[in-house]
Protein backbone atom coordinates (compact mmCIF):
# COMPACT_ATOMS: atom_id res chain seq x y z
CA UNK A 1 0.00 0.00 0.00
CA UNK A 2 1.37 3.30 -0.80
CA UNK A 3 2.37 6.02 1.57
CA UNK A 4 -0.96 8.51 -0.48
CA UNK A 5 -3.57 5.67 0.41
CA UNK A 6 -5.96 6.70 3.17
CA UNK A 7 -5.25 6.30 6.68
CA UNK A 8 -8.30 4.58 7.17
CA UNK A 9 -10.98 3.75 4.94
CA UNK A 10 -14.50 2.39 6.37
CA UNK A 11 -16.37 0.66 3.08
CA UNK A 12 -19.97 -0.34 3.24
CA UNK A 13 -19.82 -0.64 6.99
CA UNK A 14 -22.79 -1.56 9.16
CA UNK A 15 -22.50 -1.73 13.22
CA UNK A 16 -25.33 -2.91 15.07
CA UNK A 17 -25.94 -3.02 18.87
CA UNK A 18 -28.48 -5.66 19.40
CA UNK A 19 -31.01 -6.04 16.63
CA UNK A 20 -30.75 -2.35 16.16
CA UNK A 21 -28.47 -0.80 12.61
CA UNK A 22 -26.47 2.08 14.23
CA UNK A 23 -24.25 2.12 11.12
CA UNK A 24 -25.36 1.46 7.32
CA UNK A 25 -23.16 0.76 4.61
CA UNK A 26 -21.24 3.91 5.57
CA UNK A 27 -17.98 4.94 3.28
CA UNK A 28 -15.47 7.18 4.75
CA UNK A 29 -11.52 7.58 3.66
CA UNK A 30 -9.55 9.79 5.94
CA UNK A 31 -6.39 10.67 4.09
CA UNK A 32 -3.26 11.69 5.72
CA UNK A 33 -3.90 15.33 7.45
CA UNK A 34 -7.08 16.25 6.94
CA UNK A 35 -9.26 17.47 9.88
CA UNK A 36 -12.60 15.96 9.47
CA UNK A 37 -15.79 16.58 11.42
CA UNK A 38 -18.82 14.62 11.67
CA UNK A 39 -22.06 16.13 12.43
CA UNK A 40 -25.77 14.65 13.18
CA UNK A 41 -28.51 14.10 15.70
CA UNK A 42 -27.80 12.56 18.76
CA UNK A 43 -28.17 8.51 18.46
CA UNK A 44 -26.49 9.29 14.54
CA UNK A 45 -24.15 6.61 15.42
CA UNK A 46 -21.15 9.39 15.25
CA UNK A 47 -19.40 7.89 18.79
CA UNK A 48 -19.94 4.71 16.53
CA UNK A 49 -17.93 5.23 13.54
CA UNK A 50 -15.24 6.41 15.94
CA UNK A 51 -14.79 3.24 18.40
CA UNK A 52 -15.50 1.54 14.42
CA UNK A 53 -12.40 3.07 13.71
CA UNK A 54 -9.94 2.38 16.86
CA UNK A 55 -11.42 -1.30 16.58
CA UNK A 56 -13.79 -1.14 19.66
CA UNK A 57 -16.35 -1.51 17.60
CA UNK A 58 -16.52 -4.61 15.12
CA UNK A 59 -18.71 -4.30 12.10
CA UNK A 60 -21.02 -6.46 11.30
CA UNK A 61 -20.48 -6.05 7.69
CA UNK A 62 -18.05 -4.35 5.38
CA UNK A 63 -14.44 -3.29 6.23
CA UNK A 64 -12.30 -0.99 8.23
CA UNK A 65 -9.18 -1.23 6.80
CA UNK A 66 -6.46 0.72 8.47
CA UNK A 67 -2.89 2.00 7.07
CA UNK A 68 -0.38 -0.56 8.15
CA UNK A 69 1.35 0.77 11.05
CA UNK A 70 -0.79 3.69 11.42
CA UNK A 71 -1.07 5.06 15.39
CA UNK A 72 -4.46 5.90 16.24
CA UNK A 73 -5.37 7.81 19.50
CA UNK A 74 -8.46 8.82 21.04
CA UNK A 75 -10.33 11.34 23.33
CA UNK A 76 -12.85 10.59 24.85
CA UNK A 77 -15.86 13.02 25.79
CA UNK A 78 -14.95 14.93 28.71
CA UNK A 79 -19.42 13.90 30.29
CA UNK A 80 -17.68 10.36 30.90
CA UNK A 81 -14.51 11.17 32.69
CA UNK A 82 -14.44 10.01 36.37
CA UNK A 83 -13.06 13.49 38.04
CA UNK A 84 -12.87 12.36 41.42
CA UNK A 85 -10.50 9.80 40.25
CA UNK A 86 -7.10 10.54 42.05
CA UNK A 87 -5.17 11.14 38.76
CA UNK A 88 -2.33 14.37 38.57
CA UNK A 89 -2.14 15.89 34.97
CA UNK A 90 0.93 14.18 34.57
CA UNK A 91 -0.01 11.01 36.24
CA UNK A 92 -2.98 11.06 33.63
CA UNK A 93 -1.10 12.08 30.33
CA UNK A 94 1.89 9.05 31.50
CA UNK A 95 -0.35 6.40 31.37
CA UNK A 96 -0.90 6.32 27.95
CA UNK A 97 2.88 5.49 27.65
CA UNK A 98 1.60 1.56 27.74
CA UNK A 99 4.32 -0.15 25.74
CA UNK A 100 8.39 -0.44 26.33
CA UNK A 101 8.94 0.49 30.11
CA UNK A 102 7.59 -1.60 32.86
CA UNK A 103 8.26 0.03 35.66
CA UNK A 104 5.84 2.53 37.16
CA UNK A 105 7.61 5.16 37.62
CA UNK A 106 8.92 7.69 34.53
CA UNK A 107 12.06 7.47 32.82
CA UNK A 108 13.80 10.70 32.52
CA UNK A 109 13.09 10.55 28.74
CA UNK A 110 9.52 9.79 29.70
CA UNK A 111 9.95 12.83 32.14
CA UNK A 112 11.20 15.35 29.55
CA UNK A 113 8.74 14.45 26.77
CA UNK A 114 5.57 15.11 29.33
CA UNK A 115 7.28 17.91 30.47
CA UNK A 116 7.50 19.37 26.66
CA UNK A 117 4.06 17.96 25.73
CA UNK A 118 2.39 20.03 28.80
CA UNK A 119 4.29 23.39 27.68
CA UNK A 120 3.67 22.73 23.99
CA UNK A 121 -0.05 22.66 25.47
CA UNK A 122 0.44 25.94 27.67
CA UNK A 123 -0.08 23.15 30.92
CA UNK A 124 3.13 23.70 31.75
CA UNK A 125 3.15 24.53 35.44
CA UNK A 126 0.48 22.14 36.21
CA UNK A 127 1.66 18.44 35.73
CA UNK A 128 1.03 17.66 40.00
CA UNK A 129 -2.89 19.64 39.98
CA UNK A 130 -5.37 17.34 39.90
CA UNK A 131 -7.58 16.96 36.79
CA UNK A 132 -10.47 18.30 38.52
CA UNK A 133 -9.14 21.62 39.40
CA UNK A 134 -8.20 22.67 36.14
CA UNK A 135 -10.84 24.36 33.44
CA UNK A 136 -12.96 23.24 30.82
CA UNK A 137 -9.84 24.30 28.24
CA UNK A 138 -6.99 22.83 29.89
CA UNK A 139 -9.40 19.65 31.15
CA UNK A 140 -9.28 18.98 27.36
CA UNK A 141 -6.04 19.94 26.74
CA UNK A 142 -5.08 17.35 29.65
CA UNK A 143 -6.39 14.77 27.11
CA UNK A 144 -4.93 15.75 24.16
CA UNK A 145 -1.63 15.71 25.86
CA UNK A 146 -2.40 12.28 26.51
CA UNK A 147 -3.37 11.30 23.10
CA UNK A 148 -0.35 13.10 22.06
CA UNK A 149 1.91 10.93 24.02
CA UNK A 150 1.06 7.91 21.82
CA UNK A 151 2.37 9.99 18.67
CA UNK A 152 -0.40 9.04 16.59
CA UNK A 153 -0.66 9.71 12.85
CA UNK A 154 -4.59 10.18 13.45
CA UNK A 155 -6.28 11.83 16.52
CA UNK A 156 -9.98 11.00 17.20
CA UNK A 157 -12.10 13.27 19.55
CA UNK A 158 -15.59 12.74 20.65
CA UNK A 159 -17.67 15.99 21.36
CA UNK A 160 -14.69 17.86 22.17
CA UNK A 161 -16.64 21.45 22.74
CA UNK A 162 -19.61 19.58 24.49
CA UNK A 163 -20.55 21.86 27.41
CA UNK A 164 -18.18 24.34 27.09
CA UNK A 165 -18.04 28.08 26.95
CA UNK A 166 -17.57 30.35 24.11
CA UNK A 167 -13.88 30.97 25.01
CA UNK A 168 -12.46 27.23 25.76
CA UNK A 169 -14.33 26.36 22.43
CA UNK A 170 -11.96 28.86 20.80
CA UNK A 171 -8.99 27.35 22.53
CA UNK A 172 -10.20 23.67 21.21
CA UNK A 173 -10.26 24.43 17.66
CA UNK A 174 -7.31 26.89 17.41
CA UNK A 175 -5.21 23.89 19.74
CA UNK A 176 -6.85 20.96 17.45
CA UNK A 177 -5.66 23.47 13.84
CA UNK A 178 -2.29 23.87 15.10
CA UNK A 179 -2.39 20.36 15.53
CA UNK A 180 -3.55 19.75 12.25
CA UNK A 181 -0.61 22.37 10.56
CA UNK A 182 2.18 19.91 12.01
CA UNK A 183 0.72 17.07 9.85
CA UNK A 184 -1.90 15.51 12.67
CA UNK A 185 -5.22 13.64 10.88
CA UNK A 186 -8.40 14.53 13.08
CA UNK A 187 -11.62 12.86 12.76
CA UNK A 188 -13.92 14.57 15.25
CA UNK A 189 -17.80 14.32 16.03
CA UNK A 190 -19.38 17.51 17.00
CA UNK A 191 -23.27 18.60 17.91
CA UNK A 192 -21.87 22.44 17.35
CA UNK A 193 -22.71 23.47 13.90
CA UNK A 194 -21.70 26.92 13.99
CA UNK A 195 -19.42 27.30 16.69
CA UNK A 196 -17.54 24.46 15.38
CA UNK A 197 -18.46 22.38 12.23
CA UNK A 198 -18.63 25.53 9.86
CA UNK A 199 -15.25 26.22 10.91
CA UNK A 200 -13.49 23.16 9.95
CA UNK A 201 -12.19 22.57 6.22
CA UNK A 202 -14.25 18.78 5.85
CA UNK A 203 -17.63 17.54 7.41
CA UNK A 204 -19.40 14.81 6.91
CA UNK A 205 -23.22 14.68 7.92
CA UNK A 206 -24.33 11.63 9.43
CA UNK A 207 -27.33 9.84 10.53
CA UNK A 208 -26.40 6.05 10.85
CA UNK A 209 -25.38 6.56 6.86
CA UNK A 210 -23.58 9.21 5.64
CA UNK A 211 -26.15 11.97 4.06
CA UNK A 212 -23.37 14.30 2.56
CA UNK A 213 -19.68 14.31 2.75
CA UNK A 214 -17.46 17.96 1.63
CA UNK A 215 -16.53 21.27 2.74
CA UNK A 216 -19.25 23.17 5.12
CA UNK A 217 -20.07 25.71 2.21
CA UNK A 218 -21.27 22.71 0.15
CA UNK A 219 -22.42 20.59 2.84
CA UNK A 220 -24.60 22.82 5.04
CA UNK A 221 -27.77 23.09 2.97
CA UNK A 222 -31.25 22.69 3.88
CA UNK A 223 -31.44 19.36 2.25
CA UNK A 224 -28.60 17.88 3.78
CA UNK A 225 -29.56 19.18 6.88
CA UNK A 226 -33.20 18.61 7.44
CA UNK A 227 -32.06 14.88 5.93
CA UNK A 228 -29.85 14.57 8.71
CA UNK A 229 -31.62 16.44 11.27
CA UNK A 230 -35.22 15.45 10.10
CA UNK A 231 -35.67 19.16 11.50
CA UNK A 232 -36.17 22.20 8.90
CA UNK A 233 -32.90 24.52 8.95
CA UNK A 234 -32.18 27.46 7.07
CA UNK A 235 -28.73 28.32 6.19
CA UNK A 236 -27.86 31.86 6.05
CA UNK A 237 -23.92 33.11 4.97
CA UNK A 238 -21.76 35.36 7.47
CA UNK A 239 -18.40 36.16 5.69
CA UNK A 240 -18.05 33.50 3.68
CA UNK A 241 -19.32 30.90 6.05
CA UNK A 242 -22.40 29.28 6.46
CA UNK A 243 -24.46 30.13 9.73
CA UNK A 244 -27.26 27.42 10.17
CA UNK A 245 -30.69 28.62 11.86
CA UNK A 246 -33.45 26.57 13.11
CA UNK A 247 -36.29 27.25 11.27
CA UNK A 248 -38.81 26.94 14.61
CA UNK A 249 -40.93 29.81 15.66
CA UNK A 250 -40.07 31.77 18.98
CA UNK A 251 -41.82 29.82 22.25
CA UNK A 252 -45.01 30.95 22.92
CA UNK A 253 -45.83 32.02 19.41
CA UNK A 254 -47.45 28.68 18.82
CA UNK A 255 -49.58 29.32 22.00
CA UNK A 256 -50.59 32.65 20.97
CA UNK A 257 -51.82 31.12 17.57
CA UNK A 258 -53.36 28.39 19.13
CA UNK A 259 -55.30 30.82 21.91
CA UNK A 260 -56.58 33.28 19.02
CA UNK A 261 -57.65 30.45 17.01
CA UNK A 262 -59.68 28.87 19.99
CA UNK A 263 -61.53 32.60 20.06
CA UNK B 1 4.22 -1.02 80.00
CA UNK B 2 5.08 -5.11 80.67
CA UNK B 3 1.62 -5.78 80.13
CA UNK B 4 1.50 -4.12 76.51
CA UNK B 5 4.38 -6.30 75.29
CA UNK B 6 2.65 -9.28 77.14
CA UNK B 7 1.30 -10.87 74.09
CA UNK B 8 4.90 -10.71 72.33
CA UNK B 9 6.57 -13.69 74.15
CA UNK B 10 3.73 -16.13 72.66
CA UNK B 11 4.45 -17.58 69.79
CA UNK B 12 0.80 -17.71 68.34
CA UNK B 13 0.60 -13.91 68.61
CA UNK B 14 3.60 -13.08 66.91
CA UNK B 15 2.53 -15.49 63.65
CA UNK B 16 -0.88 -13.47 64.13
CA UNK B 17 0.44 -10.23 63.99
CA UNK B 18 2.85 -10.91 60.99
CA UNK B 19 0.12 -12.32 59.46
CA UNK B 20 -2.26 -9.14 60.60
CA UNK B 21 -0.30 -6.90 59.14
CA UNK B 22 0.79 -7.93 55.99
CA UNK B 23 -3.00 -9.43 55.54
CA UNK B 24 -3.79 -5.51 56.01
CA UNK B 25 -1.30 -3.98 53.78
CA UNK B 26 -2.67 -6.72 50.92
CA UNK B 27 -5.70 -5.61 51.26
CA UNK B 28 -5.08 -2.13 51.40
CA UNK B 29 -2.94 -2.16 47.86
CA UNK B 30 -5.39 -4.56 45.95
CA UNK B 31 -8.23 -2.52 47.80
CA UNK B 32 -7.27 1.28 46.18
CA UNK B 33 -8.20 -0.97 42.58
CA UNK B 34 -11.06 -2.14 44.23
CA UNK B 35 -12.48 0.97 45.53
CA UNK B 36 -11.38 2.99 42.40
CA UNK B 37 -13.41 0.61 40.10
CA UNK B 38 -16.36 0.77 41.96
CA UNK B 39 -16.09 -3.39 42.91
CA UNK B 40 -16.60 -3.00 46.55
CA UNK B 41 -19.79 -4.69 46.15
CA UNK B 42 -17.54 -7.70 44.67
CA UNK B 43 -14.89 -8.11 46.89
CA UNK B 44 -17.73 -8.09 49.57
CA UNK B 45 -19.42 -10.73 47.33
CA UNK B 46 -16.52 -12.69 46.48
CA UNK B 47 -15.43 -13.11 50.15
CA UNK B 48 -18.67 -14.95 51.13
CA UNK B 49 -18.48 -16.95 47.92
CA UNK B 50 -15.22 -18.32 49.24
CA UNK B 51 -17.03 -19.60 52.20
CA UNK B 52 -18.53 -22.04 50.19
CA UNK B 53 -15.64 -23.21 49.16
CA UNK B 54 -14.30 -23.75 52.39
CA UNK B 55 -17.30 -25.80 53.47
CA UNK B 56 -17.03 -28.14 50.29
CA UNK B 57 -13.30 -28.53 50.45
CA UNK B 58 -14.10 -29.95 54.61
CA UNK B 59 -16.97 -31.97 53.11
CA UNK B 60 -14.67 -33.60 50.16
CA UNK B 61 -11.68 -33.73 52.32
CA UNK B 62 -9.72 -31.74 49.73
CA UNK B 63 -6.99 -29.21 51.07
CA UNK B 64 -8.88 -26.18 52.00
CA UNK B 65 -6.87 -23.52 50.21
CA UNK B 66 -6.99 -25.38 47.06
CA UNK B 67 -10.60 -26.28 47.24
CA UNK B 68 -12.08 -22.53 48.27
CA UNK B 69 -9.22 -21.40 46.01
CA UNK B 70 -10.54 -22.57 42.79
CA UNK B 71 -14.58 -22.02 43.97
CA UNK B 72 -12.94 -18.24 44.50
CA UNK B 73 -11.38 -18.56 41.37
CA UNK B 74 -14.76 -19.55 39.57
CA UNK B 75 -16.85 -17.33 41.46
CA UNK B 76 -13.98 -14.55 40.54
CA UNK B 77 -14.25 -15.38 36.72
CA UNK B 78 -18.18 -15.71 36.96
CA UNK B 79 -18.29 -12.32 38.93
CA UNK B 80 -16.18 -11.18 36.14
CA UNK B 81 -18.29 -12.18 33.53
CA UNK B 82 -21.55 -10.95 34.70
CA UNK B 83 -20.49 -7.47 35.52
CA UNK B 84 -18.89 -7.03 31.73
CA UNK B 85 -22.64 -8.09 30.64
CA UNK B 86 -25.47 -5.23 30.44
CA UNK B 87 -28.45 -7.30 30.15
CA UNK B 88 -28.84 -8.63 34.24
CA UNK B 89 -27.93 -5.97 36.28
CA UNK B 90 -24.67 -6.68 37.52
CA UNK B 91 -25.22 -6.25 41.51
CA UNK B 92 -27.77 -8.09 41.05
CA UNK B 93 -26.15 -11.10 39.51
CA UNK B 94 -23.27 -10.91 41.71
CA UNK B 95 -25.81 -11.02 44.90
CA UNK B 96 -27.22 -14.23 43.77
CA UNK B 97 -24.24 -15.89 42.78
CA UNK B 98 -21.94 -14.87 46.24
CA UNK B 99 -25.10 -14.92 48.77
CA UNK B 100 -25.95 -18.73 47.49
CA UNK B 101 -22.31 -19.71 47.66
CA UNK B 102 -22.38 -18.26 51.32
CA UNK B 103 -25.72 -19.96 52.07
CA UNK B 104 -24.68 -22.99 50.17
CA UNK B 105 -21.31 -23.24 52.60
CA UNK B 106 -23.52 -22.36 55.69
CA UNK B 107 -25.90 -25.82 55.07
CA UNK B 108 -23.36 -28.21 54.17
CA UNK B 109 -21.65 -27.00 57.23
CA UNK B 110 -24.59 -27.46 59.34
CA UNK B 111 -25.55 -30.90 57.88
CA UNK B 112 -21.97 -32.24 57.40
CA UNK B 113 -19.32 -30.48 59.59
CA UNK B 114 -16.79 -28.88 58.97
CA UNK B 115 -14.34 -31.85 59.43
CA UNK B 116 -12.67 -30.20 62.45
CA UNK B 117 -12.08 -26.45 61.19
CA UNK B 118 -13.64 -23.77 63.15
CA UNK B 119 -16.16 -21.72 60.59
CA UNK B 120 -16.71 -19.16 63.22
CA UNK B 121 -12.62 -17.98 62.31
CA UNK B 122 -13.58 -18.00 58.89
CA UNK B 123 -16.33 -15.83 59.30
CA UNK B 124 -15.04 -13.41 61.45
CA UNK B 125 -11.56 -14.07 62.09
CA UNK B 126 -9.35 -15.69 64.97
CA UNK B 127 -5.73 -15.35 65.72
CA UNK B 128 -5.81 -18.74 67.04
CA UNK B 129 -6.60 -20.06 63.78
CA UNK B 130 -3.59 -18.31 61.91
CA UNK B 131 -0.72 -21.41 61.73
CA UNK B 132 2.97 -20.80 61.00
CA UNK B 133 2.55 -21.62 57.35
CA UNK B 134 0.24 -18.79 56.84
CA UNK B 135 2.76 -16.88 56.68
CA UNK B 136 3.91 -18.37 53.83
CA UNK B 137 0.89 -17.97 51.96
CA UNK B 138 0.30 -14.16 52.99
CA UNK B 139 3.86 -13.69 51.68
CA UNK B 140 3.43 -15.49 48.75
CA UNK B 141 -0.30 -13.29 47.74
CA UNK B 142 1.45 -10.39 49.02
CA UNK B 143 4.60 -10.90 46.41
CA UNK B 144 2.23 -11.72 43.40
CA UNK B 145 -0.13 -8.49 44.37
CA UNK B 146 2.98 -6.32 44.23
CA UNK B 147 4.71 -8.09 41.15
CA UNK B 148 1.17 -7.49 39.36
CA UNK B 149 0.69 -3.63 40.81
CA UNK B 150 4.82 -3.10 39.82
CA UNK B 151 4.80 -4.75 36.31
CA UNK B 152 1.58 -3.80 34.98
CA UNK B 153 1.08 -0.39 36.89
CA UNK B 154 0.39 1.94 33.89
CA UNK B 155 -2.26 -0.90 31.72
CA UNK B 156 -3.71 -1.52 35.50
CA UNK B 157 -4.27 2.36 36.37
CA UNK B 158 -5.18 3.35 32.44
CA UNK B 159 -7.74 0.83 32.22
CA UNK B 160 -8.93 1.38 35.97
CA UNK B 161 -9.09 5.41 34.79
CA UNK B 162 -10.86 4.81 31.63
CA UNK B 163 -10.95 1.28 30.18
CA UNK B 164 -12.71 2.03 26.90
CA UNK B 165 -9.89 4.66 25.59
CA UNK B 166 -7.00 2.11 27.22
CA UNK B 167 -8.83 -0.57 25.38
CA UNK B 168 -7.86 1.82 22.06
CA UNK B 169 -4.87 2.21 23.13
CA UNK B 170 -3.84 -1.47 23.20
CA UNK B 171 -4.28 -2.37 26.54
CA UNK B 172 -6.39 -5.57 27.09
CA UNK B 173 -8.43 -4.45 29.43
CA UNK B 174 -10.46 -7.88 29.72
CA UNK B 175 -7.09 -9.35 31.07
CA UNK B 176 -5.97 -6.58 33.04
CA UNK B 177 -9.98 -7.08 35.33
CA UNK B 178 -9.28 -10.81 35.04
CA UNK B 179 -5.87 -10.13 36.54
CA UNK B 180 -7.37 -8.02 39.19
CA UNK B 181 -9.77 -10.63 40.05
CA UNK B 182 -7.75 -13.49 40.30
CA UNK B 183 -5.75 -11.14 42.67
CA UNK B 184 -8.36 -10.50 44.57
CA UNK B 185 -9.62 -14.01 45.29
CA UNK B 186 -6.16 -15.15 46.40
CA UNK B 187 -6.16 -11.89 48.89
CA UNK B 188 -9.69 -12.87 49.98
CA UNK B 189 -8.58 -16.80 50.40
CA UNK B 190 -5.29 -15.96 51.89
CA UNK B 191 -6.42 -13.29 55.11
CA UNK B 192 -10.08 -15.04 55.69
CA UNK B 193 -8.12 -16.64 58.81
CA UNK B 194 -7.37 -13.60 60.08
CA UNK B 195 -10.05 -11.07 59.31
CA UNK B 196 -13.16 -13.32 58.57
CA UNK B 197 -15.48 -13.70 55.33
CA UNK B 198 -17.54 -11.07 56.92
CA UNK B 199 -15.24 -8.65 56.86
CA UNK B 200 -12.66 -8.95 55.02
CA UNK B 201 -14.25 -6.41 52.36
CA UNK B 202 -14.39 -4.02 55.04
CA UNK B 203 -10.02 -3.99 54.81
CA UNK B 204 -10.43 -4.03 51.46
CA UNK B 205 -12.57 -0.47 51.31
CA UNK B 206 -11.70 1.19 54.36
CA UNK B 207 -7.82 2.15 53.73
CA UNK B 208 -8.33 2.71 50.55
CA UNK B 209 -11.02 5.28 51.19
CA UNK B 210 -8.57 6.53 53.88
CA UNK B 211 -6.01 7.22 51.40
CA UNK B 212 -8.42 8.67 48.69
CA UNK B 213 -9.63 11.12 51.37
CA UNK B 214 -5.69 11.93 51.95
CA UNK B 215 -4.14 12.37 48.15
CA UNK B 216 -5.54 13.59 45.08
CA UNK B 217 -2.67 11.16 43.67
CA UNK B 218 -2.93 7.70 42.40
CA UNK B 219 0.83 6.26 43.12
CA UNK B 220 0.53 8.11 46.55
CA UNK B 221 -3.04 6.83 47.34
CA UNK B 222 -1.71 3.30 46.13
CA UNK B 223 1.21 3.74 48.88
CA UNK B 224 -0.90 5.54 51.76
CA UNK B 225 -3.85 2.22 51.52
CA UNK B 226 -1.18 0.43 51.60
CA UNK B 227 0.30 1.47 54.81
CA UNK B 228 -2.96 2.26 56.38
CA UNK B 229 -3.94 -1.19 55.78
CA UNK B 230 -0.90 -2.23 57.54
CA UNK B 231 -0.72 0.01 60.53
CA UNK B 232 -4.92 -1.00 60.88
CA UNK B 233 -3.82 -4.83 60.70
CA UNK B 234 -1.16 -4.55 63.37
CA UNK B 235 -2.60 -1.78 65.65
CA UNK B 236 -5.90 -3.98 65.20
CA UNK B 237 -3.90 -7.67 65.82
CA UNK B 238 -2.74 -5.67 69.30
CA UNK B 239 -5.90 -4.57 70.54
CA UNK B 240 -7.48 -7.81 69.79
CA UNK B 241 -5.92 -9.55 72.03
CA UNK B 242 -5.91 -6.60 74.67
CA UNK B 243 -9.79 -6.14 74.63
CA UNK B 244 -10.35 -10.32 74.18
CA UNK B 245 -12.86 -9.18 70.90
CA UNK B 246 -11.31 -11.16 67.72
CA UNK B 247 -8.87 -9.92 65.35
CA UNK B 248 -11.56 -9.17 62.24
CA UNK B 249 -13.46 -6.75 63.87
CA UNK B 250 -10.58 -5.43 66.08
CA UNK B 251 -9.21 -4.50 62.68
CA UNK B 252 -11.80 -3.48 61.18
CA UNK B 253 -12.98 -1.16 63.70
CA UNK B 254 -8.93 0.01 63.68
CA UNK B 255 -9.19 1.21 60.39
CA UNK B 256 -12.60 2.66 61.05
CA UNK B 257 -11.06 5.15 63.06
CA UNK B 258 -8.13 6.03 60.66
CA UNK B 259 -11.54 6.89 58.35
CA UNK B 260 -13.09 8.99 60.93
CA UNK B 261 -10.12 10.64 61.42
CA UNK B 262 -9.16 11.30 58.11
CA UNK B 263 -13.04 12.59 57.58
CA UNK B 264 -12.59 15.24 60.46
CA UNK B 265 -9.01 16.73 59.44
CA UNK B 266 -9.65 17.24 55.76
CA UNK B 267 -13.36 18.19 56.47
CA UNK B 268 -11.63 20.45 58.67
CA UNK B 269 -8.91 21.69 56.33
CA UNK B 270 -11.81 22.31 53.51
CA UNK B 271 -13.66 24.47 56.10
Amino acid sequence: MSTTAPLVRLDGVRCRYGHDDVLVDVDLEVPAGQFIGVVGPSGSGKTTLLRAVIGTVKPVSGIVERRPGLRVTYVPQVETVDWNFPVTVAECVLMARVRGRRLPWASRAERQEVTSLLDRLGLGQLGERHIRELSGGQQQRVFVARALLGRPDLLLLDEPTSGVDVRTRHEVLHLLSELNETGLAILLTTHDLNGMAAHLPTLVCLNREVIGAGPPQVVLNTAVLERTYGARMEVLHHGGMPVVVDQYPPVGADVVELRQSAR
Amino acid sequence: MDVLFEPFAFEFFRVGLAVATMAGALCGLIGTYVVLKGMSYIGHGLSHAIFGGFAASALLGVNFFLGAGLWGFASALMIGGVTRRRAIGSDAAIGVITTASFALGLALIKVFGSAGKNPDAYLFGNVLAVERGQIVLVAAVMALAVAVVFFAYRPLLFSTFDPEVAEASGVRTARMDALLMVVLAATILATMNVLGVTLVAASLVIPAVVARMLTDSFSRMLVLSTAVGAVSGFTGMVLSYHLDIPSGPMIVLTGSAFFAAAFLVTSLKRS
